[in-house]
């Protein structure tokens, strides 16, 4: 076991190499000299010898590329052009949102597309099941940009005098301005605890401010709802078609000859061999979670990781890019690591082999 | 589910143009073989006239690839007839004829006063026919759905075809690059490839392109890594067949059958990036009618002109749809192993 998981890990190295290697090389590769890009209508030959100079870009690229890499390793990621803040500490501020958005939509993802994979695979071709797969397959065809702006209308304009009305946007109520954590428990303000009083919904929660929490909590609802249809139809396709797989086995059958009930064949002994399939769809899916967040974010107005760097993008602020970009390609590392850590402890047979 | 697929009677066991080798290499005990392989490059094995017959067969007799290819065909008439379909060219700015923007649809059969000019989806925000827009939208989401997975699939076959058969030290870089390509989340990537190359159809159908080609080099060199041990190709090789030809034709006609199924689906998936991208204002540039674009430039307008917003987004479903259950059809009809 220790052995795998070592070994598990050590070959996730080179790729994160890989990665602070490609996004390296794609900030080179952007078309325009970097001091221009930077300074705009400041950059005179002068200053930009001397920006070249300071930021060591007159070296040659693979000690540029060193450098480089020994920024992302001390939690360098350079300064934001636009904010004139370090790019750590935009995202220490906007992670947060991302993560609790994301979160959410997983979680939806997960406890409404597993019972539905369930209920669908344990009535095989029945009216439910075929509803349920036609469901899904329009839900994994649905572009999230279009459905966050068509749950916007409905909620917020078509239902608006009733009381399923939602916000259609932002991430609280105006006027509303949570507490942080720290300064009602009087801790030490630092990175650390300003990254965690950013995720709202917990911030409040744990300092009981009820009006903040309900209000952060209404606004995630929409947002949460359109970033979760795609991969919640793909873990019920996914749910469906490996309890099929596992209902045809023999041990099943044997279960069933033994005159058990066929709902303990199903949750007791098929779901558990069942679910092994949908926890690795379930890691796959935080890459299209990053991947929608962007669009979400965008459409919600949530100042989330999504909306900060589609946000550089337009404005052309390349070390936010740059940062942003390896920290959520790193972190989808991350989770695919540990969904395989998952994995080998749920099925023994992976050690094994 | 469906033996007949590998029954030998269903399928000419020596098809006219193959080696007897190859045909002797479907007898049972290799079939079997074959069809426990769960790399999904299975299926290459049988001999390639038959197969297609008998999946032309199975095809039909699936209903989500029928309903596919129905949404598909919608698609591809209004790509093919738009001039003769929309009423107005799709960049023609039709503020002299008494329409202000963002009219919400006229159509005179549901109680549209006769006197006003017939405009079934509406007019968007700079006073063009919508309806106009979004057939001549159909062309360049297929076109360009269609290059990127083209471009992907050669690039992918090729980088597969050589990490397979070479192996060493070529398929660990190689494929050391494709595991950095895909840890990415897709979408992210070609963002980024997008801001390096510039905005625009083209920059953006490569984007997609260059972040879908591992999957194809992937499935391409796991075909050929089954393949390769297969007794027709060891036995070609003791005849002296040279590599290249052995790679050629031996080897890559039989990963085809996993890939078209997997670029059926991958086209569902360009053409949701590449609206995506489009959305973002990083793909096709207006006045172009693309679906993504469209909804972009009317997405704030979403409370007072919702119109705008909700046909562009059906038609960017419809697409995805078609090829996502043409795409399932096809993968049941060739290999009921390779998944639901």
């Amino acid at each position: 076991m220790g052995r795998f998981l070592l070994r598990r890990f050590i070959s996730s190295i080179p790729v994160i190499i890989g990665i602070v290697a490609l996004v390296f090389a794609l900030a080179r590769m952007i078309p325009g000299d970097p001091c221009r890009a930077a300074l705009g209508e400041r950059a005179t030959d002068e200053i930009c010898d001397a920006y070249n100079e300071r930021y060591g870009l007159n070296d040659p690229i693979y000690v540029q590329f060193g450098i480089y890499m020994k920024d992302v390793a001390t939690g360098d990621l350079g300064e934001s052009f636009r904010f004139g803040v370090p790019v750590t500490e935009l995202l220490i501020e906007r992670l947060p949102t991302t993560i609790e958005l994301a979160a959410a939509a997983l979680l939806l993802a997960v406890i409404v597309g597993v019972p539905l994979g369930i209920i669908s695979g344990s009535r095989h071709n029945s009216k439910t099941d075929v509803v349920t797969m036609v469901g899904a397959n329009i839900g994994v065809s649905m572009p999230v940009f279009w459905l966050g702006l068509m749950l916007q209308y409905v909620f917020a304009v078509f239902l608006r005098d009733t009381p399923l009305a939602l916000p259609p946007s932002g991430k609280l109520a105006a006027g509303l301005i949570p507490v942080p954590f720290y300064e009602v428990w009087h801790l030490p303000v630092n990175g650390l605890t300003e990254f965690l009083s950013e995720f709202t919904m917990a911030n409040a929660l744990v300092t009981f401010q009820w009006e903040v929490f309900q209000s952060a909590f209404v606004h995630l609802i929409l947002p949460a709802v359109a970033l979760a249809t795609i991969p919640m139809a793909i873990i019920a396709r996914m749910t469906r078609s490996s309890l099929l797989d596992v209902l045809g086995l023999d041990y099943v059958r044997t279960a069933r000859a033994k005159g058990l009930p066929e709902r303990s064949v199903i949750l007791k002994h098929a779901l558990r061999n069942a679910m092994l399939p949908v926890v690795t769809i379930i890691g796959l899916s935080f890459g299209l979670l990053l991947g929608g967040a962007i669009l979400t974010e965008t459409i919600f107005n949530l100042a989330g990781v999504g909306k900060t760097l589609f946000d550089a993008i337009i404005s052309r602020d390349y070390t936010v890019v740059q940062g942003f970009t390896l920290v959520v390609a790193i972190s989808f590392v991350i989770v695919n690591l540990l969904v395989d850590l998952l994995y080998t402890y749920l099925d023994p047979r992976v050690r094994v082999s | 589910m469906s033996d007949d697929l590998y029954d030998p009677p269903d399928r000419p066991l020596e098809p006219t143009n193959v080696q007897p080798l190859d045909g002797m290499e479907a007898s049972d005990a290799i079939r079997d073989e074959v069809r426990m392989d769960p790399s999904g490059g299975s299926v290459g094995a049988v001999t390639s006239g038959g197969l297609w017959r008998t999946v032309g067969r199975e095809v039909v007799r699936k209903k989500s690839a029928i309903i596919g290819m129905a949404l598909l065909s919608v698609l591809l008439l209004l790509a093919v007839f738009a001039p003769i379909i929309a009423p107005y060219p799709p960049d023609q700015v039709l503020f002299d004829e008494g329409v202000s923007p963002r009219d919400p649809p006229c159509i005179h059969l549901f109680g549209c006063p006769e006197d006003q000019p017939q405009h079934i989806l509406g007019i968007d925000g700079n006073g063009r026919d919508y309806f106009a827009r979004i057939v001549y939208g159909s062309r360049v989401s297929l076109l360009a759905a269609f290059a990127a997975v083209l471009f992907a699939v050669v690039w992918g076959t090729l980088i597969g075809l050589v990490s397979g058969f070479f192996g060493g030290w070529t398929d660990n870089v190689l494929m050391r690059i494709m595991d950095v390509l895909l840890s990415f989340p897709s979408l992210l990537l070609a963002i980024a490839v997008v801001t390096v190359l510039g905005p625009g159809l083209i920059n953006s159908i490569l984007a997609i392109a260059i972040v879908t080609i591992p999957q194809y080099a992937r499935i391409v060199r796991s075909s050929v890594l089954s393949i390769r041990e297969q007794e027709y190709v060891s036995a070609d090789q003791a005849l002296g067949v040279s590599r290249w030809r052995l790679l050629i034709h031996r080897i890559f006609p039989n990963t085809l059958t996993p890939l078209i199924v997997i670029a059926t689906l991958g086209i569902a998936t360009a053409v949701l990036e590449i609206a995506s991208l489009s959305f973002l204002g990083l793909g096709v540039q207006p006045p172009t009618p693309e679906w993504g674009s469209m909804l972009a430039a009317e997405r704030n307008q979403v409370f007072t002109a919702p119109h705008l917003v909700f046909f562009a987004g059906l038609m960017i479903m419809w697409n995805v749809l078609g090829f996502n259950l043409l795409g399932d059809g096809l993968r049941d009809a060739i290999d009921p192993r390779l998944g639901r």
